[in-house]
């Protein structure tokens, strides 16, 4: 353990409380981070492709989560290792940037590690198989560029879309519903999307859920649902041309903020201030109803006095909305949030078609309705299912795909799944390895081999002969000069991915093989390891 | 070098084979446990509770059963969880779900055994689910036109689902009970008006249902016990001191005499309201507040009835029944909806007094009073009756009727086996496997009932085989009989809630390959 030695032989001190930290050197050091990195890979390496299997992960408070979503399973795995851990940021920035794809990218850099190792061992110093990656990966990025497709879709041509989004969803549990999932996703994000400008604000797409009824019952709400319900039992349960007034003040009295009293000291004055209060109650539902509206949203409670007279005065009312959902039925009905009574205006009401109460099962479970909004840009998706952890994992499914179908509305370049791309790359890369000069020549075509694992898994996961489908598979793209062969998972007969129609978005598979090199470059360069040791 | 720990320190990790096991001993553990109380002869259980008191429950309801245990298994968790949400969906059939989904999971081990891939099992479940829907579908009954027909079908799916449980006694009593009060919901599946009092002592048979709506309350000293045309209102309002609500007031006097007279004020305000509040032209007031002694005085020398502290439930379900609106002020007199009941009375149940409202506006709500030896007897009555009153509300939606008595798993797993013949590949064997799953609910059933299983349920299959049979297992006699002339039938829509929740259940556990546990989280030492 000791660093550096004296003429005596002793040690010179460096590290802080030297002895009880533990200290890998050198190869040594690369091998361990190669190692855990890999680990972490082979975990997600049987949740790939259509065929994959889901992960039961338990939570420290003991819920349950079952899912194939790379980033879910890692986010909540508890890793505790360093190097593990920036796998698991790997995938996290993967989700942010792209939300699709977060398995592949762990798969791809496990590879990528496991190649490394073998140069390693050949005495090939780290950076150099590094700068062969970078090399590597930016050949694998033109490549890529080159075989992509452009494919028109317009707000009446949806397909290519909607195909796109149920590739994403058929490795999930809920394949067995794709097609309608994958149109109301697509439809969701088409509502909200800029086409102009090419953005799609995902923000305005809220995904609810609910436990209950079947997956099929699955619907998009081109409004917004709340998960409460009137604040007067009595009040009607369904509003037609709601002219809606959004609150963020109490119906009760003021609370000044400096601070005060208000002494009663004779009998005349009690009464005045009871006068008072009452007119107070009083003019807060009158100036709503002045205005003209004919629903109250309010962020905060009721007083039971205020409560009854806006049922009086058949003005219905919701109460303790949270702010998130506010924000967004502001949008929806085109309404001013409104902080004061004294600022309500009959132009800062939101206006919307139909607000209606909906109950369900046979429970006491409500959920409050506001449909056919002024500005229908946001949308829901309101989704039913079995248990909470079908939700759940619905939940999930749904995001990805969202995202999916918003990278197709900024760049509609396509690439053809089912490991297509992948190994059409890898051949590109194998090819241009040859005309490499020096080591890095080694690293490249390390890096063309990392390239074949992802078919190579997904062969795997589909019960194929791995070595046998994809080395098949790869003559026929080099015979052929095709580059849209890919592996059959699904047994349809054929490996043309353009007739399975099978798709991934550009950007996706780019920013996927991007990552993983970045994080592999990172790993490679590591050569100490100083942690604490156990206590 | 040694294998990098990756994962923090109390964290487990399984894998394939073993995550599988782990999973499949979990599923079928649960699956054991529930599966004696499954069928009329079933048994039941005593769920021993950890908090204070160790509270006892003894029940046969499987949802309340599963609920109670504490389980770390994960694969457990899902079953639990399904059982939950068919009891929150249509009521009954929790057990059957579990069980079903049990066995979905016992025969998928055996071809897991076999070397078959789970998604192969999977791809074959779906098939099979999907062609036992169908096979269903096809035999059910619609007495959707003719009423007196769907109301016998009714009375027969009541006594089906409690012939299991411990009303199984007077089941043709409580089954009366139950669809009377379901048709008096004409369609609606709000289960909240109809309202379950327990009250200890006389028998199960003496439960009664009642036209009208009890309120667990007693009438106040020196008030009327009986009025005639009453005029309710129904209000949630202060009738205690009515407090300055502006923020920040306070009373502040130098003398004695000031004291007095802000108490008169005070006073005088309370009697304004109970003025306003008599000028309503009411004849009984109920509030969910507490109503103090001198409003009470008041109202009483008017001649009013004042209930106090009716719990919210109980104001909700009155307002919605006398027809009133639920008032917190009382200025404007003409506008404010009263409510109307024929006849307001003090009635004793047992030792109780309870106020009783009959002949009320809308007709919707009843009450069922229960009856019985111990609390015990008494929540399980209440368990089993609001099985029955879900299922029969599900069906008044839903019309489509099957018989019971293990017939509709009889013809899915025949039809379902037809399909594994016809179907190429290894998915075939998923299928059959789903098949012997659904022919294990009746064998259950006959051994729960003591019966021979096996020879039963040869000559069950037997019986299939001809078109059109009726034939299911006669736990009574312990042979096969003909469940139309039992009259013995079930709901189409718990039947298949039953087969959907449990075949997607069986799929999602089926899916997994590695179960990763993480570290329970410490509790903090806080000495």
């Amino acid at each position: 353990m000791a660093l550096a030695f004296d003429e005596f032989g002793r040690p010179f001190i460096i590290l802080k409380e030297q002895e009880q930290k533990t200290r890998l050197r050198g190869i040594e050091a690369q091998k361990a981070n190669i190692s855990a990195g890999r680990a972490v890979a082979r975990i997600l390496r049987t949740s790939l492709g259509p065929k994959g299997m889901d992960k039961m992960l338990q939570s420290p408070d003991g819920d349950v989560t079952i899912t194939n979503d790379g980033a879910t399973i890692l986010e909540q795995m508890d890793v505790d290792n360093q190097i593990a851990k920036l796998m698991v940021e790997l995938s996290r920035s993967q989700d942010y940037e792209i939300g699709d794809g977060t398995t592949g990218v762990v798969v791809m850099a496990g590879a990528l590690l496991e190649q490394a190792e073998r140069l390693l061992e050949r005495g090939i110093h780290p950076i150099r198989v590094a700068e062969g990656y970078e090399v590597a990966s930016r050949i694998a990025v033109e490549h890529l560029e080159r075989i992509a497709q452009k494919f028109d879709f317009g707000t009446t041509n949806i397909e290519p879309l909607v195909q796109t989004c149920m590739t994403t969803l058929s490795s999930k549990i809920v394949n067995r519903c794709k097609r309608p999932l994958s149109e109301i996703s697509v439809k969701a994000v088409l509502s909200v999307a800029d086409l102009e400008r090419k953005d799609v604000n995902l923000d305005l797409i809220k995904v609810e859920g609910k436990v209950g009824g079947k997956l099929e019952d699955t619907e998009l709400i081109y409004g917004i649902t709340v998960d409460k319900d009137m604040s007067h039992p009595q009040m009607p349960k369904q509003i037609g041309d709601a002219k809606i007034a959004i609150l963020t003040c109490p119906f009760e009295p003021p609370k000044p903020k400096t601070k005060h009293k208000v002494e009663i000291d004779t009998v005349e004055k009690f009464q005045t201030l009871r006068l008072q209060e009452q007119k107070y109650f009083d003019d807060m539902v009158q100036k709503c109803k002045d205005v003209g509206a004919t629903l109250v949203i309010c962020q905060w409670g009721f007083d039971d006095e205020a409560n009854h007279l806006l049922m009086h005065r058949n003005l219905p009312a919701v109460r303790w909305v949270g702010g998130v959902e506010l924000e967004l039925i502001a949008i929806a009905t085109g309404g001013r949030i409104v902080p004061r009574f004294q600022e309500l205006t009959p132009e800062k009401l939101g206006r919307a078609g139909l607000v209606r109460e909906k109950s369900f099962g046979t429970t006491k479970d409500k959920m409050l309705y506001i449909e056919h909004c002024a500005n229908s840009r946001a949308v829901t998706i309101f989704i039913r299912g079995g248990n909470k952890m079908m939700i759940e994992e619905t939940k999930r499914s749904i995001h990805d795909a969202l995202c999916v179908a918003r990278n197709l509305i900024r760049n509609n370049s396509i690439v053809y799944g089912g490991g297509s791309a992948e190994i059409s790359c890898s051949i590109a890369v194998e090819a241009a390895a040859d005309k490499y000069p020096g080591v890095e020549q080694y690293a490249i075509r390390a890096f063309a081999d990392a390239l074949d694992a992802v078919p190579m898994a997904l062969a795997e996961n589909s019960g194929l002969q791995p070595i046998e489908t994809l080395s098949a598979v790869k003559s026929q793209q080099i015979k052929e000069n095709n580059p849209h062969f890919g592996i059959d998972c699904n047994d349809v007969g054929t490996n043309d991915m353009r007739e399975q129609n099978v798709f991934e978005t550009l950007i996706g598979k780019q920013q996927q093989i991007l990552l993983a090199t970045q994080v592999v470059k990172m790993i490679l360069k590591i050569d100490d390891v100083i942690s604490p040791s156990d206590y | 070098m040694a294998i990098e720990k990756i994962l923090k320190d109390d964290a487990s990790e399984e894998k394939g084979e073993r995550a599988r096991m782990a999973s499949f001993v979990g599923a079928i553990a649960i699956t054991d446990l529930v599966k004696t109380t499954l069928g009329p002869k079933g048994m039941d259980k005593i769920l021993q509770s950890t908090g204070r008191g160790h509270e006892v429950t003894v029940t046969n309801d499987g949802a309340t059963i599963l609920k109670s245990l504490h389980i770390d298994n994960p694969a457990a968790k899902v079953l639990i969880d399904i059982s939950k949400v068919q009891d929150d969906e249509v009521g009954d059939g929790t057990t059957s779900v579990v069980v079903l989904a049990g066995e979905l999971l016992r025969e998928a081990e055996k071809l897991v055994a076999t070397k078959i891939h789970p998604m192969t099992i999977i791809s074959g479940y779906r098939m099979a689910a999907e062609c036992a829907r169908d096979a269903l579908l096809q035999r059910v009954v619609d007495n959707k036109e003719n009423a007196e027909k769907f109301k016998t079908d009714l009375m027969k799916i009541a006594m089906t689902t409690l012939s299991s449980k411990i009303l199984s006694q007077d089941k043709e009593h409580f089954a009366q009970l139950a669809v009377d009060a379901v048709m008096r919901l004409k369609g609606s599946t709000n289960l909240e008006a109809i309202q379950i009092i327990k009250k200890p002592g006389g028998s199960l048979k003496d439960s009664f249902l009642d036209e009208g709506f009890i309120l667990d309350k007693k009438i106040g000293v020196g008030q009327p016990k009986r009025i005639e045309n009453a005029k309710i209102l129904v209000a949630n309002t202060a009738m205690d001191t009515d407090k300055v609500k502006i923020y920040g007031a306070r009373v502040r006097v130098d003398s004695m005499s000031k004291v007095a007279e802000i108490e008169g004020a005070e006073k005088e305000k309370m009697r304004e309201k109970v003025q306003k509040i008599i000028a309503h032209g009411i004849n009984c007031f109920v509030n969910r507040q507490l109503i103090y002694n001198f409003p009470e005085e008041l109202f009483a020398d008017a001649g009013i009835l004042a209930i106090e502290h009716a719990d919210f439930d109980g104001i909700e379900r009155l307002a919605l029944v006398t027809g009133g609106e639920i008032a917190s002020t009382f200025d404007n007199p003409e506008s404010v909806k009263l409510g109307h009941c024929k006849l307001i009375e003090e009635i004793m149940i047992g030792e109780d007094k309870l106020i009783h409202f009959s002949g009320v506006e809308m007709g919707q709500a009843c009450t069922i009073v229960l009856r019985g030896a111990s609390h015990h007897v008494l929540d399980e009555a209440e368990r089993s009756l609001h099985d029955a009153l879900c299922v029969l509300s599900q069906t008044v939606n839903d019309t489509r009727v099957l018989l019971g008595g293990g017939w509709p798993e009889m013809i899915m797993a025949k039809e379902v086996d037809e399909l594994a013949r016809k179907t190429p590949g290894k998915k075939s064997h998923a299928i059959e496997a789903f098949s012997r799953a659904l022919v294990a609910i009746p064998t259950i059933i006959a051994d729960n009932a003591g019966l021979d299983s096996a020879e039963l349920i040869a000559q069950l299959r037997a019986e299939h085989h001809k078109e059109g049979c009726n034939a299911g297992i006669d736990v009574i006699a312990g042979s096969v009989g003909d469940m139309a002339e039992l009259g013995i039938s079930e709901s189409f829509k718990v039947k298949q809630a039953v087969l959907l929740s449990a075949t997607e259940a069986a799929e999602m556990i089926l899916r997994v390959d590695e179960i990763i546990t993480c570290a329970p989280r410490r509790r903090e030492d806080r000495m």
